[in-house]
């Protein structure tokens, strides 16, 4: 597939991976039981039967009825918020040609929460659609400056390089996210609220803002995956082929800043859903990003819905953090890339 | 000529020994002042005579209380926490020849942190076994890294990254332990998430001394395979350092050290990193910068302390100032070595 990729450039044939429909069936059906699961499981659980009632008999007034109307907007904003955090994952990965570039590895998270404890702190914001800007503009500053710092030196971002600066740089933004916070309590207990990675306080408010980001950053990426497909291969390459590389590496990354930005804005900081949501789809459909892409918005609503359920079934009777449950399951997933990577390519 | 090529080198050597004294020298100096400060200073400043004569077991009201049960311990918490976070971060730097290969950043500090949270919230077990379970934690936290980081070749850069993912899974895992646990259990597990000095009792101190003077003079007496450590696997081996035993060893004590440090006063953060470079920088290289990085570690310690008591209108924990302190120095040091290609 990759010796075709060049060729494809030109005449945008699409050459669908032979197992594509099945995996797409797969995922909606899962797609499908997640969002039951997500209605149906939590501190109450609710059967089936409710379920029905609730979504599709607006008449129906039982209890049980009304604890599903109450997880449908949860329901559907992990879905979204878990799609931007799957297709950010993959256009970070192919702008710094990385296979482990994720937002939380990159410390974009630690600089949305520091913008959003200054904005609570010294603004005196206080909506969440006050953040999503602060969020973004902490995100954009800190992917640029932890990708320069990891691009410093002759060998380029190597992972390493990416991952150490992403780390030094969220130890230093928590600390000063700590310092602002200690003197000041009504912050403490604002930002608590909004820090604990977590999808359950979500309303319909929440995915009115959200949305437009959603769209305009997925459809940044679908556009720009052919043109980074030739960018996997390599700058030189993908000059030759007629891309521009400065020009289509900053629209890209610009996609990937608006849709983790905004997520971690409404739901703070969740990390390694991006990571774990393109490798799986990598590693079933290969590297075509035309694939990889979409697909991964798929997994990533998968994932983050499934540790949604999971957070609750496990917390229960209170719930944990899905930013918890994400870290838990996606951190082996860095673990065991690391461990394929060869020496020189770290 | 060979004699006074010879001359040449001696006269080298005895340069930098003298340099080594005096810097160790002006380090300790240093740290009793900081010491005196810590005594002398609080809401209330007491003369010196009074602090000097409550220190000699005489009752004065007020100053006393102030002392002994608060100042002191606290002083002594911060001292000895710092030498062995120093030191112990130090032995992992060198060990692995990179600065950025200490305790905190590849997951060794979460590991006894999270054996430590799971003893308090979920088998209410006594403190001595909670500070046992956090040392065997730590050391299985190090070997798992090992193991998982040897692969086909091993490599830092391969160990830390490894380090970094299991670190996620261990902070995973506190959340967890946090939420599911008792109201009543979480301040004694919080001791064991952020450092700081506040609330540093006399009865505490005990292990954590103790550990200070068994286990730094062992580091010290490997001083000296732990340069020829530095030079890489292979010169060790052919001057005759037994690698395998020096390294056990050497990894045993510091993780114990480092455990019992953070049973006391939790993890104070970028000590054990910033120590090491900051003594190798002053001492040069040729001498062991062991007791340097013990004495900067805990002058760092104290003077964190100071400045977060006394610099500003709130109270910081100690261990917010030296990430604030830490952090940039973490990130200047990485373009300094991206730079240079070094990583």
């Amino acid at each position: 597939m990759n010796s075709s990729s060049a060729s494809k450039i030109k005449k945008p044939s699409l050459h669908i991976p032979r197992n594509f429909v099945t995996v797409l069936v797969i995922c909606f059906v899962l797609l499908g039981l997640c969002m039951i699961a997500s209605l149906a499981f939590g501190s109450r659980m609710v059967g089936l039967h409710d379920v029905m009632d609730g979504l599709f008999h607006p008449a129906a007034d039982s209890y049980e009825a009304n604890v599903v109307r109450k997880r449908i907007s949860r329901t559907v904003f992990s879905l979204l918020c878990g799609a931007a955090l799957g297709v950010s994952g993959a256009l970070m990965q192919a702008v710094t040609r990385n296979p482990i570039a994720d937002p939380s590895i990159l410390g974009v998270n630690t600089g949305a929460s520091l913008f959003v404890v200054c904005g609570i702190a010294f603004l005196n914001i206080s909506t969440a659609n006050q953040y999503i800007w602060l969020a973004l503009a902490g995100a954009a500053i800190t992917a640029v400056f932890v990708f320069g710092i990891g691009s410093l030196g002759r060998s380029g971002a190597t992972p390493i390089k990416l991952v150490l600066a992403g780390a030094a740089t969220s130890a230093a933004l928590s600390s000063l996210v700590m310092a602002i916070m200690i003197p000041r309590s009504y912050v403490m207990d604002q930002f608590r609220f909004w820090q604990v990675g977590s999808v359950g306080s979500a309303n319909w408010d929440n995915i009115a803002t959200f949305t437009p980001f959603l769209i305009i950053g997925i459809l940044i990426a679908i556009l720009s995956a052919p043109a980074l497909n030739a960018l996997a291969l390599g700058d030189d390459v993908a000059t030759g082929l007629g891309v521009r590389t400065g020009t289509l590496r900053l629209i890209a990354a610009l996609g990937a800043v608006l849709l983790c930005g905004s997520a971690t804005a409404l739901a703070g900081p969740i990390g390694f859903v991006g990571l774990l949501a393109t490798h799986v789809m990598r590693l079933i459909l290969g590297p075509d990003l035309r694939f990889v892409i979409p697909m991964s918005a798929i997994s990533g609503a998968i994932i983050l819905t499934v540790s949604d359920v999971l957070g609750r079934l496990i917390g229960s009777p209170g719930e944990l953090e899905v930013g918890v449950v994400t870290a838990f399951i996606g951190a082996p997933i860095l673990i065991l890339l690391t461990m394929k990577l060869k020496v020189r390519s770290l | 000529m060979k004699n006074e090529s010879v001359e040449f080198i001696r006269a080298g050597r005895r340069q930098r020994h003298r340099r080594w004294i005096l810097v160790t020298g002006s380090l300790t100096a240093l740290l009793f002042i900081l010491c005196c400060a810590m005594l002398l200073l609080g809401n209330t400043i007491y003369p010196v005579t009074d602090v000097i004569r409550v220190l000699s077991g005489e009752q004065i009201q007020g100053a006393s209380f102030a002392v002994n049960t608060i100042r002191l311990p606290r002083m002594l918490a911060g001292l000895f926490a710092g030498f062995a976070f120093g030191i112990a971060g130090n032995t992992f730097q060198t060990m692995l020849r990179n600065p950025l290969a200490n305790p905190n950043v590849i997951g060794i500090t979460s590991g006894s942190s999270a054996a430590a949270v799971f003893c308090i919230v979920i088998l209410h077990t006594s403190e001595a076994i909670v500070s046992i379970a956090s040392v065997i934690a730590g050391l299985a936290t190090v070997i798992l890294i090992y193991v998982l980081s040897r692969g086909k070749s091993f490599s830092i850069g391969r160990l830390i990254l490894i380090g970094i993912g299991i670190q996620a899974m261990l902070d995973a895992l506190i959340s967890y332990l946090l939420l599911v646990g008792a109201e009543q259990d979480l301040p004694a597990a919080f001791r064991w998430l952020s450092g700081s000095l506040n609330g540093s009792q006399m009865q505490e101190l005990p292990p954590l001394i103790l550990s200070v003077f068994i286990l730094a003079p062992i580091i010290v007496l490997l001083g000296k395979h732990l340069s020829i450590l530095e030079l890489g696997e292979q010169s060790a081996t052919s001057l005759g350092v037994n690698t395998d035993k020096t390294r056990i060893l050497l990894i045993f004590s510091s993780v114990c050290m480092i455990s019992i440090a953070t049973a006391t006063t939790g993890p104070i953060a970028f000590v054990a990193f910033l120590s090491g470079p900051i003594a190798k920088r002053l001492v040069g290289v040729g001498f062991s910068n062991v007791i340097p990085a013990g004495l900067v570690g805990a002058n760092l310690v104290l003077a964190a302390d100071l400045i977060g008591q006394f610099a500003f209108v709130a109270r910081y924990p100690v261990g917010i100032i030296t990430g604030i302190l830490g952090a940039p120095y973490l990130i200047f040091l990485l373009i300094r070595m991206n730079r240079r290609g070094e990583l």
